[in-house]
């Protein structure tokens, strides 16, 4: 039986304890298109993705391969089959070559001794084929994100994979990795082979796929040709309403400076170099000062040293005319500094706590949580439900859910919800929707826009450029530890920012710097 | 001799027969099993979390106590039965009110060194160092057991207090080197262990004061700083019992508001779960961690002075005081603390019930040496019973999810969905498959 479907998965039904995962979904690749997964976080991208991977077993549907029913139970079935998948977290070695991870499992062997040679040949011959340019004996700790990636897509193809899936490629690359990734991509289904690509930006399914599935909350939506739809009607598939993607927001009313950054030097301990290097700027109330610019130039540093998180080896940090350069990170907290943190589980959460302890993780030491070094429970209770009701946090349990237990995007929402309300008039918020799905990140923005009506004022890091365009009044450009451009959103393009960012232009009136 | 010989012949007859297979194993051991596969079983086990943990423990403890069993069978097949009669019980309380009292006495300073350890435990430490701590506090409250007269009534506070004192700087100093150098506690607990117990022996042994070189023993401690007895010795007469066990069980207590009452406990378990966020919300991680290791090298020095100003038994109305010996090895009852904690996993009142557990089973491990048995089986069954405890505790969690799934996942389709597609049916809970009952 001819079939032009390389992969079709058929009625596949999924559940975990509490949750249908993936409910009667249907799904069918076409041989030599790259065919796009689009769902919001949780909708079951990841988890229909692991059942043809063979990661998960469903508990209904069948999977065939070219018209054939096949099993697959585990990973190995998947690549027996010629299925490869490069994961959201790469699962490299990372003190081995490129070469070495590209073959680790696959080793070629004569009489039990390793043919690094051949192999050679063969991943020279393929990163040529495919644009997929890497040196193969540098090492996976050495070399750019972007590069790991290419390692994995080369993986894939060293194993002579057919089909490739994706899982959401592009959140951990630079602007420019996220064009050769498409590059990369459009080279591969060229040579014949079959890609599906999970993602939950509208963008890059615009620009490179050739039909998109949508599902939403376990549910199969919709499958459609990219050339036929828009990005509205995608977003509205994907969240079930309609999303508003401009930002609205009124002329800033910038007033007082509420923080100030002079000549701020960040040493990293490890390599010793100045990874903020003499960075000044001011940020005033009622404003969004937008630091933009490409992952690992000192953003993070710079944050940790105006929050307190590490001391700076030089410069000052002041807080309404204060100095607080070696004020301890409670003093800040209490004096009116909000933080919105990079990693929200490294720091933005005690995941093991139940939520209403998170809730007053800034503020559980002040007189209204607390009575004599007894904790008040009635009122962090109280506290607690406020916020979930007022900010919309989703949980299972209210104020006892484990934060652990919650998704990324209600975990960023409870410490959004945390951080307007101590009461403070600074906001310094970084990555402030790093992986999270457009229905989020519109309620993001707008609370962040609100906040900014209110008279604080916002320090954001993003590493998004429609992001940093959208929702600031004036955006910092980062480059090296060096704040490089000062620019006004009207008045630039993502283009001029792209190539600020990358390093690529310096702006006159800064002659100092030459 | 024909005696002996009928008695093991009709032993083993009976261990191969029908009756003993049917009457005494399989039938308890099917309604058992049986149970535990009900659903009111596991209702009624996991309603609360207490009495989750409580079933846990229980079916650990019924394990191990089963490994004993067979352990004892291949050693000594014919008194196994009377052996371990004996250790669950039979002897301690054939002993009567003196094999309770005896009993208790045991308790007081297990129970410091666990809650000391489950201290450390919940706030993210692993304090390895309770042995040390136990040594270098029961040094401290034996030199003011001795030599502070001029305490007068007071000296037994002040002794106590002194071991604690003891206990603390020795906890203080690993915590120290954990917060400023991330040393990592657990390699100088175990330093500090050794470093304490030569240092303890050492200046000992090089004291007349303190060290009876006759007896290679401590000299005996002054009256006004043994343990007092209070009415106790009137409950369980003749008895070592003294009001150190009353006092732990106090002290646990203080620890478990601590620790789920106060801001200083939500810090420390803070830091415990997370160093990185407690130091974004403002908590000084330094200071909680050292805090975190003085207290429970406080709790552990509080164990040692209890065990050193124990009266003991009585002669003709004179105590006759307990003796430390310097020999060089690391005591016991800091280690089984560990034991102790993760049985009651690390929750003060828990520590309390498996403190009391397992210093009942020593004893019984005691009496069952009259069926010449070695007491080393006891730690056998106590390190099985904490493997045992963990398998317990995933066990529990995979029933659970199994029968709340149901349950859960019309819940939360409920609340993913206000609107479900009308296509898709909510399922119904499968209707239980009950065997043949």
């Amino acid at each position: 039986m001819e079939t032009p479907y390389v992969i079709e998965m058929l009625h596949i039904t999924k559940e975990f304890p509490g949750i249908v995962a993936n409910d009667d979904i249907s799904l069918s690749l076409r041989k030599g298109e790259i065919h796009a997964l689009l769902g919001e976080n949780g909708a079951g991208k990841s988890t229909l993705m692991s059942v043809l991977f063979g990661l998960y077993q469903p508990e209904k549907g069948e999977i065939k391969k070219n018209g054939k029913t096949v099993k697959i139970h585990n990973p190995n079935d998947a690549n027996a089959l010629g299925i490869g998948m490069v994961h959201q977290h790469f699962k490299l070695v990372e003190c081995f070559s490129v070469l070495d991870n590209i073959i680790l499992g696959v080793e070629p062997t004569k009489t039990g001794f390793l043919q690094r040679k051949e192999a050679r040949e063969k991943v020279v011959a393929l990163s040529k084929q495919y644009g997929l340019l890497v040196n193969p004996d540098a090492k996976i700790e050495d070399i750019t994100v972007g590069m790991q990636q290419r390692v994995e897509i080369l993986k894939m193809l060293y194993r002579e994979n057919e089909i490739l899936i994706f899982d959401e490629p592009t959140a951990v690359l630079t602007p420019q990795e996220i064009v050769d990734l498409m590059q990369i991509m459009r080279n591969l289904t060229k040579e014949g082979k079959s890609i599906l690509f999970i993602t939950h930006k509208l963008n890059e399914i615009m620009e490179v796929a050739d039909r998109v599935s949508v599902l939403r909350r376990g549910h199969y939506i919709g499958s459609v040709d990219v050339k036929d739809t828009t990005k509205e009607m995608l977003s509205k598939m994907m969240v079930g309403r309609n999303v508003d993607f401009s930002v609205h927001k009124a002329p800033a009313k910038p007033t007082d400076i509420a923080l100030e950054v002079k000549n701020l030097n960040v040493i990293s301990p490890l390599s010793k170099k100045h990874v903020v290097n003499d960075v000044s700027f001011t940020v005033r109330k009622g404003e969004i000062v937008c630091v933009a610019g490409i992952e690992g130039n000192g953003q993070s540093e710079l944050v940790y040293a105006i929050t307190g998180l590490t001391d700076p080896d030089g410069g000052q940090v002041l807080m309404h005319g204060e100095d607080i350069t070696t004020k301890p990170v409670r003093y800040r907290n209490d004096h009116g500094m909000a933080h919105i943190p990079e990693d929200r589980h490294k720091f933005g959460l005690i995941l093991d706590y139940p939520l209403s302890f998170n809730m007053v993780l800034k503020k559980y030491h002040t007189k209204d949580f607390q009575n004599r070094g007894f904790i008040r429970f009635d009122k962090v209770n109280e506290y607690g439900e406020n916020l979930i009701a007022q900010f919309d946090v989703r949980t299972s349990q209210g104020n006892k859910t484990l934060a652990r237990s919650m998704s990324g995007g209600n975990q960023q929402k409870a410490i959004i919800a945390r951080e307007v309300s101590t009461g403070g008039d600074l906001l310094v918020a970084v990555q402030l929707t790093r992986g999270l799905d457009v229905g989020a990140i519109e309620y993001i923005h707008k609370q962040i826009v609100k906040q900014r009506d209110e008279g604080k004022a916002v320090l954001m890091i993003s590493l998004e450029l429609d992001e940093v365009m959208d929702v600031s009044d004036r955006i910092l450009v980062m480059f090296e530890g060096k704040i490089v451009a000062e620019l006004d959103p009207k008045k630039t393009t993502i283009e001029e920012l792209g190539i600020y960012m990358a390093g690529g232009k310096k702006e006159t009136h800064e002659k100092g710097m030459e | 001799m024909k005696k002996v010989w009928n008695k093991i012949v009709s032993g083993v007859r009976f261990f191969f027969s029908k009756a003993f297979w049917v009457d005494r194993v399989w039938i308890p051991l099917k309604r058992g099993v049986r149970y535990l596969f009900t659903k009111q079983f596991w209702k009624k086990a996991l309603t609360s979390g207490g009495m989750e943990s409580f079933a846990a423990a229980l079916l650990a403890i019924l394990a191990g106590l089963l490994v004993g069993f067979i352990i004892m069978l291949f050693t000594r097949p014919t008194v196994a039965w009377y052996g371990f009669l004996t250790m669950i019980g039979r002897g301690l309380f054939r002993a009567g009110a003196k094999g309770i009292g005896n009993w208790l006495y045991y308790v007081g300073p297990l129970l410091m060194c666990g809650l000391a350890v489950g201290f450390a435990f919940k706030t993210g430490l692993f304090n390895i160092g309770a042995s040390g701590q136990y040594t270098v506090g029961m040094f401290c409250a034996l030199v003011v057991g001795i030599t502070g007269d001029i305490f007068g009534p007071f000296q037994w506070i002040v002794a106590v207090i002194a071991g604690m004192i003891g206990g603390t700087i020795w906890g203080f100093l690993p915590g120290f080197f954990k917060a400023y150098f991330n040393v990592n506690e657990v390699i100088t607990a175990i330093m500090f262990n050794y470093i304490g117990m030569y240092s303890v022996n050492w200046i000992i042994k090089s004291s007349d004061t303190l060290y009876n070189s006759q007896k290679a023993l401590t000299q005996r401690i002054d009256d006004n700083a043994f343990n007092p007895v209070l009415w106790l010795r009137n409950w369980f007469p003749e008895s070592s019992v003294d009001i150190g066990f009353l006092l732990a069980i106090v002290i646990a207590i203080v620890i478990y508001i601590i620790l789920n009452k106060t801001t200083f406990g939500y810090e420390l378990k803070a830091c415990g779960f997370n160093r990185n966020a407690s130091k974004y919300g403002g908590i000084n991680e330094k200071r909680s961690i050292i805090s975190a290791m003085a207290i429970s090298g406080g709790l552990a020095g509080i164990g040692g002075a209890l065990f050193i100003l124990a009266p003991g038994m009585a002669s003709a109305g004179i105590f006759q005081g307990t003796y430390y010996e310097p020999a060089d090895i690391l005591l016991a009852n800091g280690f089984n603390g560990i034991s102790v904690a993760l049985l009651g996993m690390s929750n003060p009142i828990g520590i309390i019930a498996s403190t009391l557990f397992v210093t009942y089973i020593q004893r019984g491990g005691y009496y069952m040496q009259t069926y010449l048995f070695k007491e080393e089986l006891i730690d056998i069954i106590v390190a099985v019973i904490i493997y045992f405890s963990a398998a317990a505790l995933f066990v529990r969690q995979f029933v659970k999810k199994r029968l709340l799934r149901a349950k859960e996942k019309r819940y939360a389709l409920a609340e993913l969905d206000a609107t479900p597609p009308p296509d898709v049916p909510l399922k119904q809970p499968e209707p239980s498959k009950e065997s043949d009952r």
